[in-house]
């Protein structure tokens, strides 16, 4: 396809350009490395950073504003909802998901259990990543396996090898086994065009479909999650942050990621303009050579449709410059599933992806 | 700019803070041209998507030979948008500058202009309304800033558009400044001391007192469109600074035994917070501190009067939050205080109603009946509602109200309410949080109107009603 074309030239001469030769760093910096850097973006005078520096004559933050709103979402889901859920995947943005949720209900508990879908190609160090979270904070796990699901044959694996769109039917799947009626996500709006058009609670049917047509009116801060028996919803408290906001709250807020987040050597071939990790499942073909390069990723998905850039960002303080300097969208520069058409994430929203 | 320079930039800079404005108009005005040059000049754009845009802009044949870019596209989200070259739907995007962080709510001007321009304004700071130079106001303006002064949007920022065209003239701005004003005065739009009314003459196409003043408009001294933005008060701002706290109780923070292990593991006296017991809310307006005299207003009881003695945050304990931060408030007295629940300053709220007056800005192709039963979400509260009558509907061109029996969908009317339980409703014009509520279709929960409350019940001898 043309158009498939057209966008390997693009990201390859991005490589192309972008290649420069980095020395060599330790494997997998681990994020609590890095010292976070007080003040350096907000004017903070606690570590808790937040409403603790705010007087009633100055102004919030932007940082501050984002996390008054998502937290005043997350509270109104618990809230409304019977048996709320939250996607975790170890990913950035449902990691600062549950970092949310964990001031919202301070003292107490997150109150809902945590939910995965596992492709079965994720990157070991996630897995262990968020198996440790869920331990730290005493949640309950719930995994949806889509290995499960091709080894009973009600999925069959795609041509290009790509899992990620796979996920739905499990996810559903757990979804309606649970009984979950609402279930938060980390979507946020400037991710993909599909999504800047997503509602804060957004309502699915009973086959888990997304209707973009015939959205309900979001006003004010006033959330309407009202369904019948079958649907349910998507909340997505973090709808209004950008990439940037999202790294600077994590350096603000000195949350531990994995570390493959973080600039570190790895064994890499090119594929689809992208640097493609050798592992179990992401093999290259003859005429792919395999390289050392230093690479973080942007975006941690499945293995095998998600690719690194090339990165010499050891810390969270150089990943925040990192992506303020960058000139490629997260998704853009790195997962293969949304290069597929310009409309593949509304394609999949509207099947019941995240 | 190099990431040293970047990371340079980044030290010094001052917390940025946020600002939320939507735009209003039609494709015709020049509005996603207008968006796109916001997004492009502040460099929100990243390749990708500016390639992406191109690709589509090429392959429609958009630009001709010149090889132009369609800056509609950036905001078309849908497949269906695309397909129809139309925007259907809101769509929210991102930009900053040193000084603030925007989200932008674009907000189609031509099909379902009403419902898609109040879900964009009732959450905006600031809306941009564009007029095309050559048009100046029409009706379609007239309907924008009729709606734009019941959402009470506190600036309003009308865009001369096309300046280019009209030869950066002088007096056909003046006179559509004059126009402009004048729609003002009739709608008490900038002259009621809660809003104020911007002209701004620009050109979208090639940039004139978009992000920079422009050297074409000599005779025009204000500031540039971005500049604006940057400046302006945010809603929250004004609201902090209300006399009158206003917290919708969200819910009862009380662990009990279940102290989340990750605090417990990090310090926390597990005595002391075994009988923890905090209501967790996000401040509406106002701002509130350890010591005030609060109300505790409960649907049906007497508004009961303690004192706060904490305010708590994530670990964190502070002696004073504004709006709109969410925060968690401990009171002196184990009152009974439960979601849907509003805390206030003491002696700041009128007694609760049942009878809700109101403005509704019907957003459902289901028409409104009277008789019909729906749902009230107000705050944090969803109460069971009977729709007494319709008080007529507003021409929005002519400002007048008609006699209306019913409500369809764009139409803004008056309607009464009887509420299964009393609210504490506030005049929307100087309330705008709790002064607002929901009307939802107790049979498929969709959300049929926003609503406006137009006076304290105790008003309802105003002749306005007498219907």
């Amino acid at each position: 396809m043309s158009t498939q074309t057209t966008n390997e030239d693009l990201e390859l001469s991005v490589l192309e350009t972008d290649a420069t030769e980095t020395p060599n760093a330790a494997q997998g910096v681990a994020s609590g490395l890095s010292e976070p850097r007080a003040g350096l973006i907000e004017d903070q005078s606690s570590g808790e950073g937040a409403g603790a520096a705010f007087g009633g004559s100055s102004r919030l933050s932007s940082l501050d504003t984002l996390e008054s709103e998502a937290i005043h979402i997350i509270r109104e889901v618990v809230a409304e909802f019977e048996k709320p859920a939250l996607l975790f995947s170890g990913g950035k943005d449902s990691v600062v998901m549950l970092h949310l949720a964990t001031k919202a209900f301070w003292p107490g508990k997150v109150p809902f259990p945590v939910l995965h879908v596992d492709t079965g190609h994720n990157f070991p160090e996630v897995i262990d990543f968020r198996d440790r979270t869920v331990e730290r904070l005493g949640l309950k796990l719930v995994v949806g396996s889509v290995q499960e699901f091709i080894d009973r044959g009600e999925l069959a694996e795609r041509a290009d090898g790509t899992r990620n769109p796979l996920q739905t039917v499990p996810l559903l799947d757990a979804i309606q086994q649970n009984k979950f009626d609402a279930v938060f996500g980390g979507g946020r709006r400037d991710e993909d065009k599909a999504r800047a058009k997503e509602r804060i609670l957004s309502l699915r049917d009973e086959f888990g479909q997304w209707d973009p047509r015939n959205q309900r009116p979001e006003l004010w801060n006033l959330y309407n999650g009202r369904h019948t028996v079958g649907q349910h919803v998507r909340a997505f408290p973090i709808s209004n942050w950008t990439e940037l906001d999202i790294w600077r709250y994590i350096e603000r807020e000195n949350i531990e990621l994995p570390g493959l987040y973080y600039a570190h050597e790895r064994e890499v071939f090119a594929r689809d303009g992208m640097w493609r990790a050798v592992g179990e499942v992401s093999q290259p073909l003859p005429h792919e050579d395999v390289i050392t390069k230093t690479v973080r990723y942007r975006t941690v998905g499945d293995m095998s449709c998600t690719g690194a850039v090339e990165s010499d960002a050891y810390t969270v303080a150089d990943v925040v410059v990192e992506v303020a300097a960058s000139t490629l969208t997260e998704r853009g520069a790195t997962r293969a599933d949304d290069r597929i058409s310009e409309a593949a994430m509304e394609d999949r929203k509207k099947d019941g992806y995240f | 700019m190099s990431t040293d320079t970047l990371a340079a930039d980044l030290e010094t800079a001052l917390p940025t803070t946020l600002f939320r404005f939507a735009t209003a108009g039609s494709v015709d005005d020049g509005k996603s041209t207008l968006v796109g040059r916001l997004l492009h000049d502040s460099k929100a754009i990243l390749a990708d998507t500016l390639d992406a845009v191109a690709r589509t802009s090429a392959d429609r044949g958009f630009g001709g030979a010149a090889g132009g870019i369609d800056l509609a596209l950036l905001t078309d989200g849908l497949r269906a948008e695309r397909e129809q070259g139309i925007t259907i739907d809101v769509a929210y995007r991102y930009f900053a500058t040193d000084r603030r962080s925007f989200i932008l709510a674009d907000c189609p001007g031509h099909v379902q202009y009403t419902k898609n321009t109040v879900t964009g304004a009732s959450t905006a700071d600031a809306v941009v309304v564009l007029i095309d130079a050559r048009k100046g106001v029409l009706e379609q303006t007239r309907r924008h800033l009729s709606v734009l002064q019941l959402l009470r949007v506190a600036h309003v920022i009308v865009a001369v558009n096309k300046i280019d065209l009209v030869d950066f003239s002088e007096s056909v701005f003046r006179e559509i400044e004059a126009d402009v004003q004048q729609v003002g005065r009739e709608l008490g739009l900038g002259s009621d001391g809660i809003t104020d009314l911007l002209v701004i003459p620009v050109s979208a196409l090639d940039g004139d007192n978009v992000v920079d003043r422009s050297e074409r408009t000599p005779w025009y001294t204000g500031p540039a469109l971005l500049e604006v933005l940057e400046t302006l008060p945010a809603a929250d701002e004004l609201e902090s600074h209300l006399e009158s706290f206003r917290f919708p109780v969200q819910l009862v923070i009380r662990p009990q035994g279940a102290l989340a292990p990750d605090a417990v593991a990090a310090g926390l006296d597990v005595e002391a917070y075994r009988d923890y017991r905090a209501y967790a809310g996000q401040i509406t307006e106002g701002s509130v501190k350890v010591g005030d005299q609060v109300s505790v207003l409960t649907p049906g009881q007497d508004p009961r009067t303690t004192t706060v003695v904490g305010i708590d945050f994530a670990g964190a304990s502070l002696e004073e939050a504004a709006a709109p931060q969410s925060v968690a408030i401990r009171l002196a007295e184990e009152f009974d205080v439960a979601r849907g629940d509003t805390i206030a300053a003491a002696g700041t709220v009128r007694e609760a109603s049942a009878d809700l007056y109101a403005s509704l800005c019907w957003l459902s192709p289901k028409p409104l009946r009277e008789g019909q039963k729906v749902l009230v979400k107000h705050g944090t509260r969803t109460v069971q509602a009977l729709v007494r009558n319709v008080g007529g509907k507003l021409d929005l061109a002519s400002f007048k109200l008609e006699p209306a029996s019913t409500l369809e969908l764009n139409d803004i009317g008056h309607a009464q309410l009887r509420l299964a339980a009393p609210l504490p409703l506030e005049n929307y014009l100087h309330h705008r949080r709790t002064g607002a509520f929901l009307v939802i279709d107790p049979l498929d929960g969709n959300t049929l109107a926003a609503g406006l409350v137009k006076d304290h019940p105790g008003d309802h001898e105003d002749e306005r009603y007498s219907i």
